[in-house]
C-alpha cells in the first residue's frame, strides 16, 4: 500500500467547509473548517444529539461528507475506494460509543481483531495491552460478561492495537463511573505522550476540566450546527 | 489480481473462519441442495450422451446403409438381382453391394416368423444391401434408374422411418443440456439465498469486521471460503450418489433405448466435472452476495 507521508506540519485529518445531513434530513453539521495536527489533543463536545458521533463518524470514512471536503492523511475521503477505506482504518484507532465487540469472541480475540483481519500474527504484544488496560484477567471473559468501564478499557485496547496515528475515542467515560473514566483518561493521556492524535467526544464537561491539568488540549464545540472553539470558559 | 482474489478468499484463512460464526442451519441446507442438484445433473447429463451417442448412430447408420427390395416373379427374381448388382456397380457412391443369402433372409425373419418357416415357399422380395462410400449416393437418381431398368427393384433408403427417430434423439439431447443449465441456475440461486441468508445473520459480525479495517476480500472471503467448500462436498455427494444409481440400472438390450442410458468409456469421466463445477457455482454466487451486502456498507 501505498501511504502519503504526513509531514510533521501536516494535518493528519482536515475538515473544509464540511457539512452533514442525514438522507433526507436537515442539516445537521454545517460549513465545519478544522485542522488536526499529529500529536494533538482535541476534546469535542457539545450537547446530546449536536453531532459529535457524526462528526467522528466522517473522519473515519464511516459517512461521507454531504458538503464539502474530509482529508484523512492527505486522501479526500470522497475519492477513497473500498480498500483505501480500509487501509485508513488501520491507522485510525476508533473507540465506539457503543464499543461494537462480537460477542461470540473472548475479549482477546475481540481486542486482537484488527491484527486477525489484517492477517497478522497475534503476539505477546497482545498480553501487554490487555495489561496496560488491566484486563489480563478478563482475556478469556466474552463482552457480555464485562461491565461498563472493563468494556470501554476493551474497546481501547482494540482501537490502539495496530498501533495507529490516530484514536478517535467517541464518549469513552459515558456509563461508567469517575474513578474508571478518571482510568480512561489517563490511558488517552498516556497515549496522546507516546505521539498519538487524540481526539475524544465527550459531554462530560467534568472529564474535560479533569484533563487540563495533565494535557495541552483544545477543545471543540458543536453549537448551532457549526464547529467553535472552547476552552476559557471551561 | 484475479488469481491474487482468488487465492484470498479459497486459501484456508483461520482469523476469517473464527472471526465468523458458524452457521449450521445454511450449511446443511447448502449441502443437501448442491448434492440434490449434483444427483439431477448426472442424469441429465447421461440423458444428454446417450441421447447424442443414439443420435449419431443411427444417424450412421442410416446414411451408410441402404437397402433395395426385389419384388418379381419367381424366375425373375435372379435376372433382376443381377441387374440390380450391375446398376449398382455403375452408381457412383457406392462403396459395395451384396445380395443376402436366402439363410441371412431367414435369420433376418426368424425372430418375426419362427426358425422353421418356409422361406422359398413364401413370395418373399429378394434384399440387396448396399454399403455407400464417404461421398454417399444419389438416391432420387438410383430410385429413377431402378424404375427405368429392374421394374421389379424398390429404393429403400430407410431414412422415412429412422429420420423421425433421429430427430427425436436429438431434441431429447437438447432437453438433456437444457437440463443442466437450469439444474446450474437453480443451484446458484439456492446458494445466493442460503449465502444471503448467512450474510443477514451476520450483518453486525460484518459491519464490525469493516470498522476495524477489514478489507472486503477477508469479509467475503470468510463467506465464500464456506459456501464453496459445501457446494463441493455436496456436489461430491450427489455425484457419487448419481453414478452408482446408473450403475444399478438394469441393462438389457444392447443398443436399447431406455436401458441404454449411462456413460461409456472414457464418457465415465464426464461427470467428474460436477463437483468443481457445483464448486464453481457457489464461489461465484456467495461471492456476489457477499460484494453486493457489502456495497451497502462503507
Ligand atoms: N443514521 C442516522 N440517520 C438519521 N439521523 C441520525 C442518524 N444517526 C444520528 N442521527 C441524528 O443525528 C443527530 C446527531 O446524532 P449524533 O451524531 O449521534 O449526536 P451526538 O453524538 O452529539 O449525541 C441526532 O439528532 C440523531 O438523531
Ligand atoms: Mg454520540
Amino acid at each position: 500500500m501505498r501511504r502519503i507521508r504526513v509531514k510533521d506540519e501536516q494535518a493528519v485529518i482536515e475538515l473544509r467547509d464540511t457539512s452533514y445531513s442525514y438522507r433526507g434530513g436537515e442539516p445537521l453539521l454545517q460549513g465545519m473548517t478544522l485542522q488536526v495536527a499529529p500529536g494533538s489533543f482535541h476534546f469535542l463536545t457539545g450537547p446530546s444529539g449536536a453531532g459529535k458521533s457524526t462528526l467522528l463518524k466522517l473522519m473515519y470514512a464511516e459517512l461521507q461528507a454531504t458538503g464539502g471536503a474530509v482529508t484523512l492523511f492527505g486522501q479526500d475521503s470522497r475519492v477513497m475506494d473500498r480498500n483505501a477505506v480500509a487501509d485508513v482504518r488501520t491507522r485510525i484507532g476508533v473507540v465506539h460509543q457503543d464499543c461494537q465487540f462480537l460477542d461470540h469472541l473472548s475479549i482477546a480475540d475481540n481486542v486482537a481483531l484488527p491484527l486477525m483481519v489484517q492477517g497478522k500474527p497475534v503476539g505477546s504484544d497482545l498480553h501487554d495491552l490487555l495489561a496496560w488496560v488491566g484486563l489480563s484477567d478478563r482475556m478469556h471473559a466474552f463482552p457480555p460478561e464485562l461491565s461498563g468501564g472493563e468494556r470501554q478499557r476493551a474497546a481501547l485496547a482494540r482501537a490502539v492495537i495496530l498501533s495507529p496515528d490516530v484514536i478517535l475515542a467517541d464518549e469513552p467515560t459515558g456509563n461508567i463511573d469517575w474513578d474508571m473514566s478518571q482510568r480512561v483518561l489517563q490511558l488517552l493521556v498516556e497515549l496522546n505522550k507516546m505521539g498519538k492524535t487524540v481526539m475524544v467526544a465527550t459531554h462530560d464537561i467534568a472529564l474535560i476540566r479533569a484533563a487540563k491539568p495533565q494535557v495541552s488540549t483544545r477543545i471543540l464545540r458543536i453549537s448551532n450546527k457549526r464547529l467553535q472553539s472552547a476552552g476559557a470558559e471551561l | 489480481m484475479i488469481a491474487d482474489t482468488l487465492r484470498l478468499m479459497i486459501a484456508p484463512n483461520k482469523a476469517s473462519d473464527t472471526v465468523v460464526p458458524p452457521t449450521g442451519f445454511t450449511a446443511r441446507l447448502t449441502v443437501f441442495a448442491a448434492g440434490a442438484m449434483a444427483f439431477l445433473a448426472v442424469f441429465a447429463l447421461a440423458l444428454s450422451v446417450s441421447t447424442g451417442r443414439l443420435a449419431d448412430r443411427w444417424e450412421a447408420e442410416l446414411n451408410s446403409s441402404v437397402t433395395i427390395r426385389i419384388s418379381a416373379p419367381a424366375d425373375q427374381v435372379e435376372a433382376q438381382t443381377l441387374a440390380v448388382l450391375k446398376v449398382l456397380d455403375q452408381t457412383a457412391g457406392v462403396a459395395s453391394a451384396r445380395a443376402l443369402e436366402p439363410d441371412e433372409q431367414r435369420a433376418l425373419l426368424a425372430p418375426w416368423f419362427g426358425p422353421d418357416v418356409p422361406l422359398e415357399e413364401l413370395p418373399l422380395p429378394r434384399l440387396v444391401d448396399v454399403v455407400q462410400g464417404p461421398q454417399g449416393l444419389d438416391a432420387a437418381g438410383l430410385r429413377l434408374r431402378l424404375a427405368a431398368e429392374v421394374p421389379g427393384a424398390v429404393l429403400d433408403d430407410h431414412s422415412r422411418w429412422r429420420a423421425p427417430l433421429v430427430d427425436a434423439a436429438r431434441a431429447l439431447r437438447m432437453l438433456g443440456w437444457i437440463a443442466l443449465g437450469l439444474i446450474g441456475i437453480t443451484t446458484a440461486a439456492m446458494i445466493t439465498l442460503a449465502a444471503n441468508a448467512a450474510l443477514a445473520a451476520n450483518a453486525q459480525v460484518i459491519r464490525v469486521l469493516r470498522l476495524v479495517g477489514a478489507r472486503d476480500t477477508f469479509i467475503a472471503g470468510a463467506f465464500v471460503r464456506r459456501f464453496t467448500l459445501r457446494g463441493l462436498i455436496g456436489a461430491a455427494a450427489g455425484t457419487t450418489a448419481g453414478i452408482v444409481a446408473i450403475i444399478l440400472l438394469p441393462n438389457g438390450a444392447e443398443g436399447g433405448f431406455l436401458t441404454g442410458l449411462g456413460f461409456e468409456g472414457l464418457g465415465w469421466l464426464s461427470p467428474v466435472l460436477i463437483p468443481p463445477l457445483g464448486a464453481i457455482v457457489a464461489f461465484a454466487a456467495t461471492r456476489a452476495a457477499a460484494l453486493r451486502t457489502l456495497s451497502g456498507l462503507r
